[in-house]
């Protein structure tokens, strides 16, 4: 459970908001919030949930501090989200993982990269990973095919089960039953919504980053994550069936669907990210809660990284330098999967549950 | 600007709201050099201005923000009403025909506006919402202002003005702990009311102003309008009057705003502090009467009510801030908000038995009304008798105060000679006496700041430049 102080904190700030109502044009947190006169603890983590922190309501405060009622919802929810996250990790005794995320996650990686480049030495020597490898399964040459496959896939599996188990506690615990977690209309609206980022358009403006000015660039980098983390999985999963079905082997020429895909993808993600975790730095930190900025910035830099191995990885595979870079990138990729349940990537489960609940209660017109 | 002699302008603004910032934006857009001096502090910049939600305006058709057309004789009919014909005619037609599509002007300076929500229904036709309420209108119009290249001081404060035979030729205003001095060529006053200043409200209304709570900000002292009218400047408006509403007793004594608001005086009886009913609580419906029980409250004994409820009503209202004092007995709350049981409870019975059945509907004017009760309750009278029962302390949230200064339609000061002054100018509140003599409407405050707003600014630059007016 969240602490709480701070789920009455939450409270206190969505009954003023509750009688002030001036924020109902920014996002749906506000006319969820009106459907409602009290706010239990299930309210309280949807809404935290269906928030998309775009500081709107921050900045359009009366009562932001320094007034006594010192109002700030994006800060509160973010502080909420972060006590959230922890509490549905699955198994329990890991929900440590988001204190300090940012460290954790990268002492993760670092390690993933150091055993995987290691085993690439061990097991093929210096003189396989170090030499200039061509054609059909070069990459096989320095990492044998299984030990890509199986790891990968093991991991893949536990990650989807993970963050499964995650929503549908989620989806308990904040009150919905299972029909309308199912629901075909709710989901088709919350796609919907993912697909356009309907709320980083802080009612169609854009969000406030990094201060007061609405601008849709995060909206827009936002999307070059998104899409860019879509057209990377894609790549995989096309260059997997060519695997398995077709037996062509890695790595593909530049004009095959994998690489271009993962291309496009990974110039995205790094795009993406890059510009995201500038405007982490630049931006007024009043309406963010400090707590989160390590997580925050541990998943962007981890995608960061990944696309750039990937990329750098693509350029130089005709060079010696491709065995140590397929090992780092790999190392990185398989640090990416390993944090997954445990760092940001959660909140795009939770948010979209949050949406499905906004749709199915929209549709309804009141709980 | 540390040698206090060189501070010189072509025009100056003193207040940092509305109507301040709609003036020098448009003075400056005019050409000439202006500088704003706002007396809050910048987190608390934009005056009452910052707690407003919608504007009113002249509109011949709707768009994606207004449900549809208003137009000028509706509007003024509406205006009069509010008023019961206490309005300059000539000024306040003025006023409404330059809203005409003010929105426009205000998306340009940076205003977004939003679609009517659930929260905003019942003004949807004749007043447009801005995203976010009026703080996030002041954060766009100081960001254009800015981006204009108007200059801006905050924790300024305008002590006084130098004004020879009714022309203005600097002000002295309080800047880091020392009294400095600008010259501008023409001003423009935009100080609001003097709502704030509580020495002020006491010459007026008495030690019961101690008990009255400043609904907006804290910095809307009145000092320039003091200083006005000491130079002569003609008065208008009652000077003794304020608009008042009854709001919640434990909100703080400024800068409250909207959430302090009860909406719940018609379902259930006000009772003072000796437990006694005082008027009819179903008079009419509560947005036409929400701005009578702040007076009425400011003349009970300590200047204190207790809305009265019981559980078949609590969900009939707007949420409010603060929770209800609640009691499973009328005795029991009695002695929660410090009245006398036995007196609320003969109350409340009196008032039970007196009801005459009806059919209660709160969207109509409904028959459930009391019979040879004083004061009666005419409509919504149901019986006190379903525990829970639920208390508000109510007490006088005062908005705004009617005293202002006499402007022309070139929203230049009048002196009491009947003399314009060529380079004074008034806009928004301090000046809304001459149009809004009693009552109000909503969403008008900030129209008359507005249309106002940019007269000034254009008349103060055109005299700045040109050097007549
Ligand atoms: C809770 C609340 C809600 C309201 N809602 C609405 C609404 O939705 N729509 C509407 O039209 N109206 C509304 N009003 C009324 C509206 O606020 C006023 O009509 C309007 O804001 C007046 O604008 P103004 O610029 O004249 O004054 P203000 O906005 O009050 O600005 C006065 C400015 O002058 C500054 N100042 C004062 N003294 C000095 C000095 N000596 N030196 C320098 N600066 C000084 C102040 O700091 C302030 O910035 C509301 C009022 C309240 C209290
Ligand atoms: S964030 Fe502030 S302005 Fe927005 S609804 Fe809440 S209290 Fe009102
Ligand atoms: S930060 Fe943005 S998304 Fe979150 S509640 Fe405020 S307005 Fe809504």
């Amino acid at each position: 459970m969240p602490s709480t102080d701070l789920l009455k904190e939450a409270e206190r700030v969505m009954t003023i908001c509750n009688a002030c109502r001036y924020c109902e044009g920014f996002c749906a947190v506000y006319p969820a919030m009106e459907l409602r006169r009290t706010f239990s603890e299930q309210d309280l983590k949807y809404l935290a949930n269906l928030c998309h922190n775009c500081r709107g309501c921050y900045y359009a405060c009366q009562y932001a501090p320094p007034h006594e009622f010192a109002v700030n919802v994006s800060k509160t929810f973010a502080e909420l989200r972060l006590e959230i996250y922890s509490n549905f990790t699955w198994p329990g005794f890991l929900a440590g993982m988001f204190r300090r995320n940012g460290l954790l996650v990268s002492m993760i990686t670092t390690l993933s990269v150091a055993v995987v480049v290691l085993l690439a030495f061990v097991l093929q020597g210096p003189a396989v990973v170090f030499s200039t490898h061509l054609g059909e399964n070069a990459f096989y040459k320095v990492i044998p095919y299984w030990f890509i496959v199986i790891p990968f896939s093991a991991l893949a599996i536990y990650v989807f089960i993970n963050l499964l188990i995650g929503s549908i506690n989620f989806w308990y615990e904040t009150g919905g039953q299972l029909s309308e977690l199912i629901d075909l209309r709710a989901n088709s609206q919350a796609i919907k919504d993912v697909l356009q980022l309907k709320y980083l358009d802080g009612g169609g403006h854009g969000c406030n980053y990094p201060d007061d000015r609405f601008s849709m660039v995060r909206r827009w980098l936002h999307h070059c994550v998104f899409y860019g983390f879509l057209l990377c999985f894609a790549s995989t999963t096309i260059a997997a069936i060519y695997d398995h079905f077709l037996h062509r082997g890695a790595p593909y020429p530049f004009w095959s669907w994998p690489v271009m895909l993962g291309t496009v993808g990974g110039l995205a993600l790094l795009v993406g990210t890059g510009g995201l975790l500038y405007l982490k730095w630049q931006m007024d930190t009043v309406p963010a809660t400090a707590r989160a900025f390590g997580m925050d910035v541990g998943f962007l830099a981890l995608l960061f990284f990944a696309s750039l191995t990937g990329l750098l990885l693509l350029i130089l595979r005709e060079t010696p330098a491709m065995g140590t870079l397929l090992a780092v990138h790999l190392g990185v990729v398989a640090g990416l999967f390993i944090t997954m349940p445990y760092g940001k990537f959660v909140h795009a489960v939770y948010c979209y549950a949050a949406l499905v609940r906004n749709a199915v209660e929209q549709s309804r017109g009141g709980s | 600007m540390s040698n206090p002699e060189q501070i010189k302008t072509d025009v100056l603004v003193v207040g940092g709201g509305n109507a301040a910032l709609c003036a020098a934006m448009t003075a400056r857009e005019a050409g000439a050099k202006v500088l704003l001096l706002e007396s809050a502090p910048k987190d608390f910049r934009g005056g009452n201005s910052r707690h407003t939600r919608n504007i009113r305006y002249l509109h011949h058709r709707g768009n994606d923000c207004l449900t549809g057309p208003y137009l000028e004789d509706e509007f003024w009919e509406d205006l009069l009403q509010v008023t019961g014909g206490q309005t300059h005619a000539q000024l306040a037609r003025l006023t409404i025909r330059e809203s005409a599509d003010i929105g426009q002007w205000m998306n340009a300076h940076g205003c977004h506006f939003q679609p009517p929500l659930r929260g905003t229904l019942h003004l949807a036709r004749t007043n447009a919402h801005f995203l976010g309420g009026g703080k996030a209108l002041m954060n766009a119009y100081y960001a254009t202002a800015g981006k204009l290249g108007v200059e801006i001081m905050y924790e300024a404060d305008v002590r006084d003005l130098e004004i020879r035979d009714g022309k203005f030729e600097a002000a002295i205003f309080e800047f880091e702990g020392a009294s400095q001095k600008v010259r501008a060529k023409s001003v423009v006053v935009a100080s609001g009311g003097f709502q704030a200043n509580l020495t002020w409200l006491k010459e007026c209304w008495g030690e019961a102003a101690d008990n009255f709570i400043i609904r907006g900000s804290p910095y809307d002292r009145g000092r320039p309008l003091r200083v006005l009218l000491d130079h002569g400047a003609k008065p208008v408006g009652d000077p003794r009057q304020c608009h008042a509403v009854a709001i919640d007793a434990r909100a703080p004594k400024f800068d409250g705003g909207i959430v302090t608001r009860l909406d719940c005086v018609s379902f259930g009886i006000v009772v003072n502090k000796n437990a006694r009913r005082f008027y009819d609580e179903g008079e009419d419906f509560w947005p036409k009467r929400y701005a009578i029980w702040g007076r009425l409250v400011a003349h009970q004994p300590d200047q204190i009510a207790f809305s009265i409820l019981d559980s078949k009503s609590i969900d009939l209202f707007m949420p409010s801030v603060f929770p209800p004092v609640e009691a499973d007995t009328i005795g029991e709350l009695a002695t929660k908000l410090e009245l006398d049981p036995t007196a609320l409870e003969a109350v409340v019975t009196e008032f039970n038995k007196s009801i005459r059945p009806g059919t209660f509907d709160p969207s109509i004017l409904d028959d459930c009304a009391t019979k040879a009760l004083e004061p009666p309750k005419s409509h919504w009278a149901r019986p006190l008798d379903t525990p829970p029962f639920y208390g508000y302390p109510l007490r006088p949230g005062i908005t705004f105060t009617y005293l202002g200064i006499t402007v022309n339609a070139k929203a230049q000061v009048i002196m009491q000679d009947g003399q314009a002054a060529p380079n004074i100018h008034a806009a928004g509140e301090i000046m809304a006496g001459n149009i809004l003599g009693q009552g109000y409407m909503a969403g008008f405050g900030l129209t008359i700041g507005t249309v106002f707003g940019r007269i000034a600014g254009k008349e103060a630059a055109r005299f700045a430049i040109d050097g007549f007016a």
